[in-house]
């Protein structure tokens, strides 16, 4: 018997002209400009003919430094997607009075708030933050490249695969309206039974894959690939918080990984373990998922503090103050944020005991987090500080950061949490931290590394101009949330009644639109200082008088990093080796085993999106399709013995003779 | 400087005397112990950060690369005394804090009963508390008064200084009932049911709303909260009494469909067991109260005995309320008891003998069969 509607049921599962967002203008606008760019892209790419360039010497690449360089890329273009969805939140939120219903229908706002968190959390700072510690942990311990180059790659481009399906999810569906922890039972089928808590389950699983093995492969690397001399207390403490971050991830993703499957279970297989009924418990989703979320938080800031270590100790030519303390610091705060998660949620109905004691062990790790406040500021005193954009950053991130560290603390005392949960204060609160924290890191990580990814400085004036937009947005975007948050809003509101809340929501709209600006000056000074890269141009490879070995190779560094491995004798390896007038070798060169670009990583990850594709939408001959092709695909990786190679001497001394040649100042490009 | 600095911060102090902070001058007692935590705690944390905040900007000009007065000590990178003062003045302040947070999170538990009415006024020997059950529905709020038998829908009234005994609990998915200026929120769970005590001091009309996002309707989850003094109260019951119709369960099914920006609604009379079924899932008759699933499962499960226990219960159990005549004889999977619903009722196979409630239905908010084998 033949049925049209349900051989199209087997062929598209739910997908049908009905998923197609065209009736929704400002969806179909963007998806015109995306098209649009896109094309544009593809256009230049083949004009130019760098689809071959672009394929060889960057997707298929396995070189650390690329990697980094593209998962920077990555978190940077969605972090335009990201703060799309927040302008457009602080816009219906500064305009929904009086009766107004604001631009944006629920259906719509709701989708908007849940995509900013996600693709904030998981595709903007996770990228940048892993991208960091990619390019630089190899270089500040003297390796070649990370301890499985292919899983490097393969992690990526999992990474990528994540945010392709999020942002498909904007043009054929819709994304998940729970909000970004998507809390059963409203992400369970009944109240959500279309495909937007689909789109967010397989996403972060898909990018979940490449989270976890990108940190096995960084605790491999750092834990075996440390130059001779380098004993773990002679880690630059950038590595030192990679290594604490990436044990956090290792041991935390598994958590949430395992807690997206149950969900995927009671929506796909009627189970129930988050259920309001048959014996469903919505409470044990919440803890499960803040028991990843909590050491969440610290994945992201740990590298961060360790990137203003470095900062602070270079820009004030010191070495830092309390390597030991720090280091025992940044431990403490990796083995209490497994102690805290309850946090979350005090509102729960928990016992006083149990809510005072999840309160205290949160107030325990503002003990180690001051200890490195105050360590930072021992750094700079009696030192010569150089006002460079790291520098700068680092200085807003101190002043920023402990206010925001102090309403974190306030929020920990369980009665004021009460008041305060769910408030647009809580808001305040942890855009402050990851703000004034994590992305004030990133920009100072950025700025610091830049000359060392590329051989060239950033233009330090557009730069200023980002950094001062950004800083006077920020407390202009969220000083009025902790405001309104006082007087009782809270979060993930679309339309309010009260008249008087108006103006702060103006002033945060208005703070967004400075962001807007910091944004906007970042991407021209990046393209300014792409343009007029010959006059920034830096040969030494040391281009800020730094301490870590990073440092001591050129910039860009050769794809081997260091013709020879150097020998550490001193935890700022590279200022030491500077003192004790370390020259270069120039001879003795040896061929350097490296290893092979594959294409695995890209296809692997092209296949999980098909995969996670067909699950969302019940199209289950291309899900086992998919999932067949990624077994075949795995196991046919392992007969491909073609993985390794030998630069020969030649090309080596080539490379090495020719930095020789900047250093002694002969040729300048 | 100083008079700069206040003249400076005119607008900031203008702007906010002109709003209601409400977390911080409430009126109810809890919190107004809550706002004065917050307070409290700020200060107590402003010790150390402001001294941080002080120090980074003057290290920070003081060290500047151009002052060349200033002392530089490039290899200066340890201090016993100092790394002892690092760690001892967070520690110090957060013993403090630690401290207090212990005593007030005991003190403030919403699930210990008031001791005291505001911090002159202890709580008359023999005073009984306002009972009050509040069900969070899509996108509503129920309130039901045992005492008197009445319920309203995004409206309710306590009397100025009598304690309230807060049962809460919500029908499809989590919200959080705030008030702020009675007391801080709690989590309202469908299935589970929490407990908030409060009083407020002061009559006037609060607002209340869901803190947790609930779904499209969660912007419009606001209700009014009239303190009232013991003779407007009653003036407010006997209105509520004289205004509406009876809630019993069929009334609370059609309640319960999801609506937006929901008006007040009055109901004289209610369904005295109706909140229990509802924290217990069972509202629509026929459907297995949670209170009684777990009461078989701790009688031996679904096995023989365990459906010897069931049609005890069944009978026993004025909450579950099967239709007459109707005994279970076997529990299966949800399909089959859906089959077996649409089939004639058999006597003695054993299949379901009763018929669930619905259709397993992935539509929102239509009921899912509340009886299967787990």
């Amino acid at each position: 018997m033949f049925d049209i509607s349900s051989l199209t049921h087997f062929v598209f599962g739910r997908l049908s002209l009905e998923s197609l967002p065209y009736h929704e203008p400002i969806l179909v606008a963007t998806f015109a400009a995306v098209m649009l760019g896109g094309a544009a892209l593809v256009a230049g790419l083949t004009y130019f003919k760098l689809w071959g360039y672009l394929w060889t010497e960057w997707l298929t690449s396995v070189d650390h430094k690329r990697i980094g360089i593209m998962y920077m890329i990555l978190g940077l273009v969605m972090l335009l997607r990201g703060f799309a969805d927040a302008v457009m939140m602080r816009i219906q939120q500064a305009i929904a009075f009086n009766g107004s219903e604001g631009y944006l229908p629920a259906h719509h706002y709701d989708q908007v708030f849940t995509a900013h968190g996600v693709i904030m959390i998981f595709f903007v700072a996770m990228p940048l933050v892993t991208g960091l510690m990619n390019y630089v942990v190899p270089l500040q311990i003297g390796a070649r490249d990370v301890s499985f180059p292919f899983l490097n790659n393969f992690s990526f481009w999992m990474t990528v695969g994540g945010a392709v399906l999020v942002m498909m999810s904007l043009f054929i569906g819709e994304f998940a309206r729970t909000g970004w922890l998507a809390y059963p039972p409203l992400s369970g089928l009944e109240a959500s039974p279309d495909v937007g808590v689909d789109y967010y389950i397989w996403a972060l699983q898909v990018a979940g894959v490449g989270t976890t093995l990108s940190g096995i492969n960084l605790i491999c690397t750092i834990v075996k690939m440390r130059a001779p001399g380098m004993t773990m207390m002679k880690m630059p403490v950038f590595t030192w918080t990679s290594l604490c971050t990436n044990v956090l991830i290792v041991a935390s993703f598994p958590i949430l990984t395992a807690v997206l499957v149950l969900l995927s279970l009671d929506r796909y297989v009627g189970t129930h373990f988050f259920t309001n009924d048959m014996g469903g418990n919505p409470m044990m989703y919440v803890n499960l998922i803040w028991i990843w979320g909590h050491p969440e938080v610290y994945i992201l800031i740990l590298p961060c503090f360790g990137i203003f270590s470095e900062v602070t100790s270079t820009f004030s030519g010191k070495k830092l103050f309390g390597y030991t303390s720090m280091v025992y610091a940044t431990v403490v705060i990796t083995i209490l944020s497994y102690l805290v998660w309850l946090h979350h949620f005090f509102t729960m109905g928990s016992g006083a005991s149990v809510n005072s004691f999840f309160g205290i062990t949160t107030m325990i790790i503002s003990i180690p987090t001051g200890a490195k406040i105050f360590n930072w500021l021992f750094t700079m005193y009696r030192g010569r500080i150089r006002f460079e954009l790291p520098m700068m950053w680092t200085i807003a991130f101190m002043l920023t950061f402990v206010i925001g560290g102090m309403t974190g603390v306030l929020l920990a005392v369980p009665p004021a949490d009460f008041v305060l949960h769910n408030s647009l204060f809580l808001i305040a609160h942890f855009h402050n931290v990851i703000i004034g924290g994590v992305l004030f890191g990133l920009f100072a990580g950025i700025a610091y590394w830049w000359p060392k990814a590329f051989g060239f400085k950033l233009n330090v004036f557009w730069g200023k101009l980002s950094f001062w937009f950004w800083v006077v947005g920020f407390y202009a975007a969220f000083m009025p949330l902790y405001v309104l948050g006082l007087m009782g809003v809270t979060r993930r509101l679309r339309v309010f009644e009260d008249p008087s809340l108006q103006i702060w929501f103006v002033i945060a709209a208005i703070g967004a639109a400075l962001i807007a600006a910091g944004i906007g000056c970042f991407l021209i000074q990046i393209a300014y200082s792409v343009w007029k890269r010959e006059e920034l141009r830096e040969v030494t490879g040391d281009p800020w008088d730094g301490r870590t070995l990073e440092w001591a190779t050129s910039s860009p560094p050769p794809g081997y990093n260091f013709a020879f491995t150097p020998v550490i004798h001193d935890n700022d390896a590279w200022w030491d080796m500077k003192k004790r007038g370390y020259k270069r070798p120039l001879e003795g060169f040896r061929p350097i085993h490296m290893p092979s670009n594959t294409g695995t990583g890209v296809i692997l990850a092209g296949i999980s999106v098909a995969f996670g594709f067909a699950m969302i939408w019940h199209i289950w001959w291309l899900a086992a399709l998919s999932f067949l092709g990624l077994l075949a695909v795995a196991i046919g990786h392992t007969f491909n013995y073609n993985r390794d190679f030998h630069i020969p001497v030649d090309d080596v001394i080539r490379t090495e003779s020719e930095r020789t040649r900047q250093l002694s100042g002969q040729v300048q490009a | 400087m100083s008079r700069y600095r206040a003249i400076a911060l005119l607008p900031v102090m203008a702007a906010l005397s002109g709003c209601n902070l409400v977390v911080l001058n409430p009126s109810g007692d809890v919190a107004s112990q809550q706002g004065d935590l917050v307070v409290i705690s700020t200060l107590l944390m402003l010790l150390i950060i402001v001294p941080v905040m002080a120090l980074t900007v003057l290290f920070a000009w003081r060290y500047r690369q151009s002052n060349s007065t200033a002392r530089y000590e490039p290899d200066w990178d340890h201090s016993t005394q100092l790394e002892l003062v690092i760690w001892a003045a967070p520690l110090l302040i957060i013993i403090c804090l630690g401290a207090i947070t212990w005593v007030a999170t005991h003190k403030l538990d919403p699930y210990r009963p008031l001791d005291r009415i505001a911090a002159d006024k202890p709580i008359a020997a023999g005073a009984k508390p306002l009972d009050v059950q509040v069900v969070a529905l899509d996108w509503k709020w129920l309130f039901v008064y045992p005492e008197y038998g009445i319920a309203s829908v995004n409206e309710m009234a306590a009397p100025v200084d009598r304690p309230i005994r807060f049962s809460i609990t919500a029908s499809t998915v989590m919200n959080s009932f705030y008030v702020p200026a009675l007391a801080g929120q709690v989590y309202a769970m469908p299935g589970m049911e929490t407990k908030l005590h409060a009083v407020i001091n002061q009559a006037g009309t609060y607002k209340g709303f869901s803190a947790n996002y609930s779904g499209a309707g969660f912007s419009h989850m606001r209700f009014a909260f009239h303190g009232l003094s013991d003779a407007d109260f009653g003036g407010w019951v006997a209105k509520v009494k004289a205004d509406g119709g009876a809630l019993d369960r069929n009334g609370y099914l059609t309640l319960e469909q999801p609506s937006e920006n929901a008006p007040v609604q009055h109901f004289g009379k209610v369904d005295p067991e109706l909140f229990k079924a509802v924290v217990n899932m069972c509202v629509r008759p026929g459907t297995l109260c949670m209170s009684d699933m777990a009461a078989i499962d701790a009688a031996g499960g679904l096995n023989a005995g365990g459906l010897a226990a069931v049609n005890g219960l069944m009978k026993a159990s004025a909450l579950t309320a099967w239709p007459d005549g109707r005994s279970a004889t076997g529990l299966c999977t949800v399909a089959e008891a859906v089959d077996a619903a649409a089939a004639p009722i058999a006597g003695a196979d054993l299949r379901p003998s009763f018929t669930p409630s619905s259709a397993p239905s992935t539509g929102y908010p239509g009921g899912a069969p509340r009886l299967a084998n787990p």
